[in-house]
């Protein structure tokens, strides 16, 4: 007789709090700190009930200072634990930038991994929810280019707790970026207990014949929208969530493509320096001579993201998504 | 010796909780006029914010910081610059920002509209900061230019008990010391950043005692005494003018509503108990006292400028809501004096998308 698997209908945000509790329960070292994350339970209410549940000594209000939460996080971490350090949105991740890129991403390489870095960096990313300035930004490819950090993106409760358990467990830094506008968008069956989503592998979460569509985080349901739209219209789509955005999962896009031979990447970022690129260098590694048009991107534009009254104008939206989709096709 | 920091940076009042002097020192200099212009502007920014709290709950507005409780602090020393001043806000001092000369439209920046960051033609407003902090080597930098220049403008840079976590906190005021720049570091300490209560921020007592690591001089100012924080203010400002350097000051406040009305503050303190014994404080009371007891106060004036600040913030309000739609060419045509190749591309796409989407 088969065990059934006790899950609960949580929410993308709810996942990540289990993910958090999970790994509080089971090893001690893991400690979870940042603005507001203790009494208040974060701003979007990730660490509710943590503070309660594990003590202030587990779960803690940090000084207004992202270097500080991030330099003393890789101290910790340096030293046997296990930081979850919490950036109120990626926007403010700026004044921690200096301690990931010079001590984070270095530790191990410079010691010969006499001293490591297994910490965990969480924060909410992307527009489209009407926030005030900087609220919004999703420079997820500033990260991707520093050399020794990966970098995570779930677009559901069920990858969120997941990715978010093996991120804790990593042996290295890990990004972890999760999109709010998201957070309390639907629900999902997550199992209670503790599993793990294997960093580096992306799924395929749709299959067709026609075009690849390669997305993740906020956008998934674009990408997901884009598709059922275009199936009216004849054309099937595989859809790839990359879930890892370092390193790239280049076996599940290579597949993909080969079938295929058309490629649509969507991300909010801006083009130019965009993980879209990355993704172009893949297939012309892995797949050129299966390409039958030129890659199509969707992307932000090479700007910050618009006041709010704006915002939607630089997002793609599933009719841009389509646009590129004819483009590929008709190429 | 254990020193007793509380003691060493007194707060500083002119007129106590009951609106009597405690310090007649600028006796000479309280006119009036004075007065009413202060009592006007205290009322018409809580009018504001109360307002504007309102459009919030009815969905005209978006998420928006009230700063209701610490009207003193940012009327009293806006009240206190020049004309040509600079002025450093960050997005919770709307009141210091208007006082100074922005127009209501400030308010549209929470409805997503650019033009709410834009200060009036020839006035140095910076639009106000969101990243914590961060403003202060800014404001640093134009004092470091205003010095050099040899111009008499001094600037005014306001930020929370949070932001003195921040590294941006020591780099600007160290750098203010070493250049001497004239630039007064306008701290409104209203003890709390979001949930954080300013006890679990520092370990320090006071945030004013900050100013001994600079060597630069601290005041420690009740910033619910209108009178105290305008004197005190002008006294940095001058001195800062007539090359006296840095001033730091701490304003010590209270907001009575929530960070933003995104927040929710019963999550972390008890609202109702610590507002009732705040209230008791409050800035405009204060100042309504003090005019009753020293014959400042007239029953009919008051009605009177209640009328026109009601009818004042309505048309703010008509204003707010009139503007004409955003301009998609904002998103593009100011990151550059001319647009890049990239961002010329990416506008025409994006543009002949949205027509084909609107079928104009
Ligand atoms: C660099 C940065 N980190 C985090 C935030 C999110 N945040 C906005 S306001 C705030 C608290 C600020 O507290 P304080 O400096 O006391 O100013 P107050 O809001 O009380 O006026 C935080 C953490 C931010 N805006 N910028
Ligand atoms: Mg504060």
């Amino acid at each position: 007789m088969l065990t059934k698997i006790k899950t609960n209908k949580l929410t993308p945000i709810q996942a990540i709090t289990d993910g958090l509790r999970t790994m509080l329960k089971e090893r001690e070292e893991v400690i979870v700190l940042g603005e507001d994350v203790g009494v208040n339970g974060g701003v979007f209410r990730a660490t509710d009930g943590l503070q309660e549940e594990f003590g202030e000594s587990r779960v803690f209000d940090t000084p207004l200072s992202e270097a500080g939460i991030i330099g003393t996080s890789i101290g910790m971490a340096m030293n046997g634990m296990l930081p979850v350090a919490e950036i109120q949105f990626l926007g403010f991740i700026y004044p921690a930038y200096e301690q990931i890129m010079t001590h984070a991403t270095r530790m191990r390489y410079r010691t010969k991994g006499r001293f490591t870095v297994p910490m965990v960096i969480r924060a909410p990313y992307g527009a489209g929810v009407r926030a005030p300035e900087i609220h919004s930004d999703s420079m997820e490819a500033l990260f991707t280019h520093m050399p020794g950090i990966k970098v995570v993106c779930p677009s559901n409760p069920y990858d969120a707790k997941g990715l978010l358990i093996s991120a804790i467990e990593d042996p290295d830094p890990v990004l972890f970026l999760e999109p709010l506008k998201l957070y309390r968008a639907f629900r999902d069956e997550v199992p209670e207990e503790k599993y793990k989503v294997e960093l580096g592998k992306g799924k395929l979460i749709q299959e067709g014949e026609d075009v690849t569509i390669i997305a993740w985080g906020a956008m998934i349901p674009v990408a997901m929208q884009a598709a059922k739209q275009a199936e009216e219209k004849g054309i099937t789509c595989d859809v790839i969530d990359l879930r890892t955005l370092y390193p790239i999962d280049k076996d599940i896009i290579a597949k993909s493509m080969q079938k295929t031979g058309r490629t649509v990447i969507v991300h909010e970022a801006p083009a130019t320096g965009g993980l879209g690129n990355d993704i172009i260098s893949i297939i012309n590694d892995t797949s050129f001579l299966y390409m039958k048009s030129p890659i199509e991107r969707v992307t932000g534009a090479d700007v910050h993201v618009p006041f709010w009254a704006l915002e939607e104008h630089n997002i793609p939206t599933p009719a841009r998504v389509m646009d590129a989709i004819h483009k590929v096709i008709d190429f | 010796m254990e020193r007793n920091m509380e003691e060493e940076f007194p707060v500083i009042q002119i007129i106590d909780k009951e609106g009597r002097y405690v310090d007649g020192t600028y006796k000479n200099e309280i006119s009036q006029e004075l007065v009413q212009r202060f009592y006007r502007q205290l009322v018409c920014m809580r009018t504001f914010d109360q307002k504007a709290i309102n459009l919030q709950r009815q969905g005209r507005l978006g998420t928006y910081p009230g700063f209701e409780g610490q009207e003193a602090a940012q009327v009293g020393s806006a009240l206190a610059l020049e004309e040509d001043d600079w002025m450093f806000p960050t997005y919770r001092d709307h009141a210091a920002s208007i006082t100074f000369g922005r127009s209501y439209n400030i308010l549209s920046s929470w409805n997503g509209r650019i033009e709410g960051n834009l200060p009036p033609e020839g006035k140095n407003i910076v639009p106000p900061s969101v990243p914590i902090a961060t403003q202060l080597p800014l404001a640093t930098g134009v004092a470091m230019a205003n010095k050099y220049k040899g111009s008499n403008q001094a600037v005014i840079v306001y930020f929370g008990d949070g932001a003195t976590s921040e590294g941006d906190f020591h780099e600007g005021l160290n750098f203010a010391s070493v250049y001497q720049a004239p630039v007064v570091f306008f701290n409104q300490n209203n003890r709390y950043a979001i949930s954080v209560p300013v006890w679990k921020q520092m370990n320090s007592e006071t945030i004013a005692q900050k100013s001994l690591a600079y060597d630069i001089p601290g005041r420690r100012i009740d910033g619910n005494d209108v009178l105290a924080v305008y004197f005190e203010t002008k006294k940095a400002l001058e001195q800062a003018r007539n090359g006296g350097g840095p001033t730091l000051i701490e304003a010590v406040t209270w907001r009575y509503g929530a960070h933003t009305t995104a927040d929710d503050p019963t999550k972390y303190r008890n609202q109702k108990e610590e507002n009732e014994k705040h209230r008791q404080n409050d800035p405009i009371l204060r100042l309504e006292l003090f005019m009753k007891a020293y014959g400042y106060w007239d029953e009919n004036w008051k009605d009177r400028i209640k009328d026109e600040i009601k009818k004042e913030i309505d048309n703010a309000v008509k204003g707010l809501e009139s503007m004409p739609p955003p301009d998609i060419n904002d998103i593009y045509d100011y990151m550059f004096e001319k647009p890049t190749w990239t961002i010329e591309q990416q506008k025409q796409e994006y543009i002949n998308h949205w027509r084909g989407e609107m079928k104009c």
